[in-house]
C-alpha cells in the first residue's frame, strides 16, 4: 500500500492518475452514445483515420495530436454527411478511411527527415507519458462534454433514438448528429496518447458494455461506464508501472478482466432470481 | 373547410428512381384518410414527404404551421436502445419542449393518463426490449398523441397488434378523428376500409377516392389481397371503374 501512495511522490504519475480520470469521463459519456447507437464501426474508422493528421502534423513539425484532431473531426463529418446525403454503403466508406488514414500516418512518418517518433507510442499509447498540453486537452474536453449532455441529454438521446421521429418534431437533427459525431471524434483522439489507436475503441465500449449488463437506462449507463472506467484503467496503470507494460495494454486487459467477471456475476444473479421462482413477465 | 395539409403536383425520387409522379393531396381537419397500395408503390415515400423527412424534387408543400404525431413501422425501431416506455412516450412533446425543455409535473401526469388508457402504465420503467410487439406499438401511439397534435400520421399501425387491440386501435383512432385528422398506411384493406373515410391508392401516381365504400364490396366480391391494386396503364385486376 505504501509503495503505491508513494508512487503520487512522482509528477508523471500525478499526470497519469489525472488523464485517466478525464478518459474515464469522456470515454465513458461518449461511449455510451457511441454503444447506444450502434456506431462502434464508424468510431473505429474515425480512430484510424486519424492517424493520417498525426503522420502530416509531424512532417510539418506540428503538434501531432491537433493533426489528429483536426483529421479525425473532419473525417467523422465527412463519414456523416455522406451516408446521409448520397447513396454510397456507408461500412465501405468508413473501410476506405480507415486504411487511407492509416497509409497516409505511415508514409508521412517515413518521409520526415531525422528521428523517426516510435510508431508504438501512437499504436498503443503510454499514460505515463502524457503531457501537461494533453491533459489541458483532455480537462476541456470533459467540461465541453458534460455541460453538452447535461443541457441536451434529452434532444441527444431521442435524436439517436429515432432520427426520422425527431425530425418530424422540428428538431434540429442534422445539427445535433453533426455535433456529436465531432465530440465522438475529438473523445477518440485526444484519447489516443492515453490508450492508443488500437486500443482507444475498447475504453468507448468495454465499461459501456458492462454498465448495460447491469442497467438499461442511459443515464445510469453513462455513470456506469464512467465508474468502471475509472476502475480499470487504476488497474491497468497500476500494472502497467509494475511490469513495465504499455499502459494502453494493460488498462484494456483489466477492462476485459472486469467484463468476464461483471459477465460471471450477472449469470449468478439471473439463475439466483431463477431459483426465487420464474418472474411473470406481465 | 380548414386545410392542414396540401401537396401539390410532388415528384419524389431517390437518385433516378422516380417513386411518385404528380401526386396531389388535400388533408382537412376532421379527414380520415386511409393510404393503401402495393408494395414498392410509394406509401412510405408520401408519407416521408408529409414528414418533411424526404424533400421532393418538385412540387409543393403547404403545411401551415400544421402540427403532426407520426407513428413510424416498429419494425424499423431499435428495441435494444437503452431508453425506458416513460422516456418514448414523453418524447413526442420534444417538438414542444424543444431543446431546453425540462418537462412539468403536468408533462408527466398526461403521460401516465396516456399510458393508462393504452393499458401499459404498468410498464412505464421497462426498458423498451422488454416488451412485445403489441405493447411496443401502444408505446409509439402515446408518443404520437401525447402533443394532442392536428394531425395523427400512422405507417401500418396493424402490424404485430394482437387481433384484440387491433379492433380497440381503431377504436382509439376514431375517437381522435374527432379532433384530429388521420392518415394511416396499411395493407390490411378491409380493416382499414371499414374506418376510414375517404381512401388514396398509390401507386407512382395518386388516386383519390372520396369515400371508403369503392373498395369494401369489391373486395369482398374479388377476394383479393391488397398487393393486386393496380392503376394506370395496368389491367385493374381488382377494382372495375377505376380512373
Amino acid at each position: 500500500m505504501n509503495s503505491i501512495l508513494e508512487l503520487f511522490q512522482y509528477q508523471f504519475f500525478n499526470n497519469a492518475v489525472f488523464a485517466a480520470i478525464m478518459a474515464s469521463i469522456t470515454c465513458g459519456i461518449i461511449g455510451s452514445y457511441v454503444v447506444a447507437r450502434r456506431i462502434v464501426f464508424i468510431s473505429g474508422g474515425i480512430t484510424h483515420a486519424s492517424f493520417g493528421g498525426i503522420g502530416i502534423a509531424w512532417y510539418m513539425g506540428l503538434n501531432p495530436i491537433l493533426g489528429a484532431a483536426l483529421f479525425g473531426v473532419l473525417s467523422a463529418l465527412g463519414i456523416e454527411w455522406i451516408s446521409k446525403k448520397t447513396d454510397v454503403r456507408q461500412d465501405s466508406v468508413i473501410g476506405i478511411l480507415w486504411a487511407l488514414g492509416m497509409a497516409l500516418g505511415i508514409i508521412f512518418i517515413y518521409m520526415t527527415p531525422g528521428y523517426a517518433p516510435n510508431l508504438m507510442s501512437f499504436l498503443f499509447g503510454n499514460i505515463l507519458t502524457v503531457g501537461s498540453l494533453d491533459l489541458y486537452l483532455l480537462l476541456g474536453l470533459s467540461v465541453l462534454t458534460i455541460v453538452i449532455f447535461a443541457l441536451f441529454l434529452k434532444p441527444i438521446l431521442y435524436v439517436a433514438f429515432d432520427e426520422e421521429f425527431a425530425k418530424t418534431q422540428r428538431i434540429p437533427v442534422q445539427f445535433i448528429s453533426y455535433l456529436m459525431i465531432a465530440l465522438v471524434a475529438l473523445a477518440i483522439v485526444l484519447n489516443i496518447r492515453v490508450v492508443g489507436i488500437i486500443l482507444v475503441i475498447s475504453f468507448l465500449t468495454i465499461p459501456q458494455t458492462i454498465a448495460n449488463m447491469f442497467t438499461k437506462d442511459f443515464k445510469k449507463m453513462i455513470l456506469g461506464a464512467i465508474g468502471f472506467g475509472l476502475l480499470g484503467s487504476f488497474i491497468g496503470l497500476l500494472v502497467s508501472y509494475k511490469i513495465n507494460a504499455p499502459s494502453g495494454a494493460t488498462i484494456i486487459f483489466s477492462f476485459v478482466l472486469l467484463f468476464v467477471i461483471a459477465k460471471l456475476v450477472q449469470l449468478a444473479l439471473i439463475a439466483l432470481r431463477r431459483r426465487e421462482g420464474i418472474k411473470e413477465v406481465k | 373547410m380548414d386545410t392542414l395539409l396540401e401537396l401539390k403536383s410532388i415528384n419524389a425520387a431517390y437518385d433516378d428512381k422516380l417513386v411518385l409522379k404528380d401526386v396531389d393531396l388535400k388533408i382537412n381537419r376532421n379527414d380520415f384518410v386511409g393510404i393503401i397500395g402495393p408494395n414498392g408503390g410509394g406509401k412510405t415515400t408520401l408519407l416521408k414527404v408529409i414528414l418533411g423527412i424526404l424533400k421532393p424534387i418538385s412540387g409543393e408543400i403547404n403545411i401551415n404551421g400544421t402540427s403532426i404525431g407520426y407513428l413510424p413501422q416498429i419494425n424499423k425501431i431499435d428495441s435494444k436502445f437503452p431508453i425506458s416506455v416513460r422516456d418514448v412516450v414523453l418524447s413526442g412533446l420534444m417538438g414542444v419542449k424543444k431543446l431546453f425543455g425540462r418537462y412539468s409535473p403536468e408533462n408527466r401526469k398526461s403521460a401516465n393518463k396516456l399510458m393508462e388508457q393504452m393499458g401499459i402504465l404498468h410498464l412505464k420503467n421497462k426498458n423498451i426490449g422488454e416488451l412485445s410487439g403489441g405493447q411496443l406499438q401502444r408505446v409509439f401511439l402515446c408518443r404520437a398523441i401525447i402533443s394532442d397534435p392536428q394531425l395523427l400520421i400512422l405507417d401500418e399501425p396493424d402490424t404485430y397488434v394482437d387481433s384484440n387491440f387491433e379492433g380497440e386501435l381503431y377504436e382509439i383512432l376514431d375517437q381522435l378523428n374527432d379532433h384530429m385528422a388521420i392518415v394511416v398506411v396499411s395493407h390490411d384493406v378491409g380493416t382499414i376500409c371499414s374506418h376510414v373515410k375517404t381512401i388514396a391508392c398509390v401507386n407512382q401516381t395518386l388516386c383519390y377516392h372520396d369515400s371508403n365504400i369503392i373498395s369494401q364490396e369489391q373486395l369482398a366480391a374479388y377476394n383479393c389481397p391488397i398487393d393486386l391494386i393496380t392503376h394506370g396503364e395496368v389491367p385493374h385486376r381488382v377494382l372495375k371503374h377505376h380512373h
